[in-house]
């Protein structure tokens, strides 16, 4: 064997199946290898771009992981206060609303010190879509118990285990804005194989086509990993997903609307 | 044509940003400057000029619904009293790290904590040295009548523009509550998206093609890199120092004494002036319009002239630090001012400059 295939031979139009969105930078990421963060990214970007709303779309980064959401998203974004992305968002859809608004925030951001902001925004029925990702802590500052942290699972600030009768029981609070008559679309989601990423990208799809229905609040859960903070290699991080997460939190649509 | 009105401060100030072009208010409920959004509210601006008004879950929403509509290069603001101001205080740290033009009232009340309804001027160290996190300077603007409360609204708004910076509009419960004559100023029109793009290019309207994106941050990872913000920002408040130090002087031409007071203690000091005079005590009045900047230089001007100064302040006495910063030991400062909610009369202004200025 003394054919060696060079990268010209293999990249030729007719070869090309995929390629990065330009609504991604080029920017490296700033997340950790096997997070879910880079392919909800991507995810939202790819819907953007296909939706032809690159200048139409302001988005909404919140303090967390993603708070540099606006160095790899190639599009206007506001870097908001912790937890507070849906009032930033609500001001903006109602000034502007012929754009396309959202907010991409975190577990601790939206269920914990964000509550209020969420609960408000998804019951006074704001015309924007809300991008949550749920992984389980606090990764950014370094795996401390979220609102969303399981039954006893580790932390470092639960490094024996949440124990609920202390710490209190995960927030499900996907399934508490869906009880809101300001939410038009509810649903979770995840991005650990290549089915629930097409399942994902649908779901983001149609939560930013609501927003040309001006009927309601389209809310997004993504369950994803942390296998920094969790203290797991990223296979078995979204292995302990599958087996832990997904029990307590069930992937599928909770509250749709007719398109 | 100009209109005469009969009216409220909270309802001139209100009706004065409605005809300033303003796009957007976001508030909440508190006593004493509830009339801003219930006369907005009243006032159906969304048919009259398509401003919209929302009211936010609590004063922490409203000052980021604020933070929101400001990064559109929108006309925005907000209004509260001293407890939901000190809500507001991280959402106006933001706003001022990431250079936001936006517009806020206060209508101080007494403190601390909840502390009384009635009117107080307790909050100027929170509205003057910063209030929230970091290093960062407010535009303050102190209303001492209904007709300054209506006034200062689009001047709030060109000072914010102007700068990229919030601009404080400091009041208090009785200029709020208060009823006088306010002549308005005509409808000025809202801007257009094409305006905003043109005037505020850095604002996020959508990335089209033609430019790199626009992002509204106050976060600089990189030490050195917010070092060089924060000279920015310092460079920004030495230039407001230059050019926007407002104030107003009442028979300092002859004062051997010196009253310095603001927004209603200002006007109780005015009389305060007529009463000394009438006694053979040659007072003047300077009163500061921008508590930031501050009239340092007039003041420490007037010290080469007087031979003392009473600081007259509803308050345990903050901005007689600043004035004794402007006098620097030239001639004795001294604070007067009562507290909780109390005004002191005029009468109280004068004892108290006879006894712990001239007699002192």
């Amino acid at each position: 064997m003394d054919t060696v295939i060079k990268k010209e031979d293999i990249r030729k139009p007719e070869n090309l199946v995929y390629k990065k969105t330009p609504l991604l930078t080029d920017k490296v990421m700033s997340y950790c290898p096997g997070c879910g963060h880079g392919t909800a990214h991507r995810v939202v970007m790819e819907v953007l771009e296909e939706m032809g709303l690159q200048d139409k779309t302001i988005g909404i980064a919140p303090v967390g992981c993603s708070v540099l959401a606006y160095e790899f998203m190639n599009i206007d974004m506001q870097q908001a206060a912790h937890g507070r992305a849906p009032a930033v968002a609500t001001a903006v859809k109602r000034l502007f609303p012929e754009k396309f608004v959202f907010t991409y925030q975190g577990d601790g951001d939206l269920a914990a010190i964000g509550t209020a902001e969420t609960i408000h925004a998804c019951n006074r029925g704001e015309n924007i879509v809300i991008i949550f990702i749920n992984n389980g802590i606090y990764g950014m500052t370094g795996g401390q118990m979220a609102p969303t942290t399981l039954p006893n699972m580790k932390s470092s600030t639960s490094p024996y285990g949440r124990d609920v009768a202390t710490m209190g029981n995960p927030l499900r609070i996907t399934e508490l804005v869906a009880q809101l008559p300001g939410t038009l679309y509810v649903t979770r989601q995840a991005v650990h194989t290549p089915v629930a990423v097409r399942k994902a990208k649908k779901a983001v799809r149609k939560a930013f086509e609501n927003q040309k229905l001006n009927k309601g609040l389209s809310f997004v859960e993504i369950v994803s990993n942390c296998n920094s903070g969790w203290k797991m290699t990223p296979n078995v991080a979204n292995q302990w997903m599958v087996d832990n997460m997904f029990p307590y939190y069930p992937l599928g649509d909770i509250k749709v609307n007719e398109d | 044509m100009k209109e005469l009105r009969l009216m409220k401060g909270n309802e001139a100030f209100a009706e004065a940003a409605i005809r300033a072009g303003a796009d957007g208010y976001f508030g909440y409920p508190i006593t004493p400057q509830s009339e801003v959004m219930e006369y907005l509210m009243a006032e159906k601006t969304h048919e009259r000029t398509g401003m919209i008004v929302l009211q936010a879950e609590s004063e922490v929403a409203a000052i980021n619904m604020v933070y929101g509509g400001a990064s559109c290069g929108k006309r925005v603001l907000t209004s509260s009293s001293s407890p939901g101001m000190s809500l507001k205080q991280e959402g106006i740290s933001y706003i001022a790290g990431a250079e936001l033009p936006c517009v806020i009232m206060n209508a101080v009340r007494g403190g601390p904590g909840l502390g009384t309804i009635q009117p107080a001027q307790s909050d100027y160290f929170q509205s003057t040295k910063g209030g929230g996190h970091g290093d960062y300077r407010l535009i303050v603007l102190a209303p001492s009548s209904v007709q300054e409360m209506a006034d200062f609204a689009p001047l709030a708004f060109d000072l914010a523009f102007k700068y990229r910076n919030p601009v404080l509009v400091l009041s208090d419960g009785a200029i709020g509550q208060m009823m006088e004559k306010v002549e308005l100023q005509e409808q000025r029109p809202r801007l257009t998206e094409e305006e905003i793009i043109k005037n505020t290019p850095w604002a996020t309207t959508g990335k089209t093609a033609n430019r790199e994106r626009n992002i509204i941050t106050s976060l600089n990872l990189d030490s050195h890199v917010q070092e060089e913000h924060n000279i920015h920002l310092q460079k920004k408040y030495r230039l407001i120092e230059e050019n926007e130090t407002r104030f107003e002087t009442f028979q300092t031409e002859d004062a051997d004494y010196l009253l310095i007071a603001y927004g209603t203690s200002a006007r109780l000091s005015q009389k305060a002036v007529d009463i000394a005079r009438a006694k053979g005590i040659k007072l003047g009045l300077l009163r500061p319009i921008t508590l930031f900047p501050f009239p340092t230089k007039p003041i420490a001007e007037l010290a080469n002239q007087v031979t003392g100064i009473l600081s007259v302040e509803m308050s345990a006495g903050q901005m007689v630090e600043d004035v004794r910063l402007a006098v620097n030991g030239k001639v004795k400062v001294e604070h007067f001012g009562r507290m909780g909610g109390v005004i002191p009369s005029p009468q109280e202004i004068v004892e108290a400059l006879e006894s712990k200025i001239i007699g002192g």
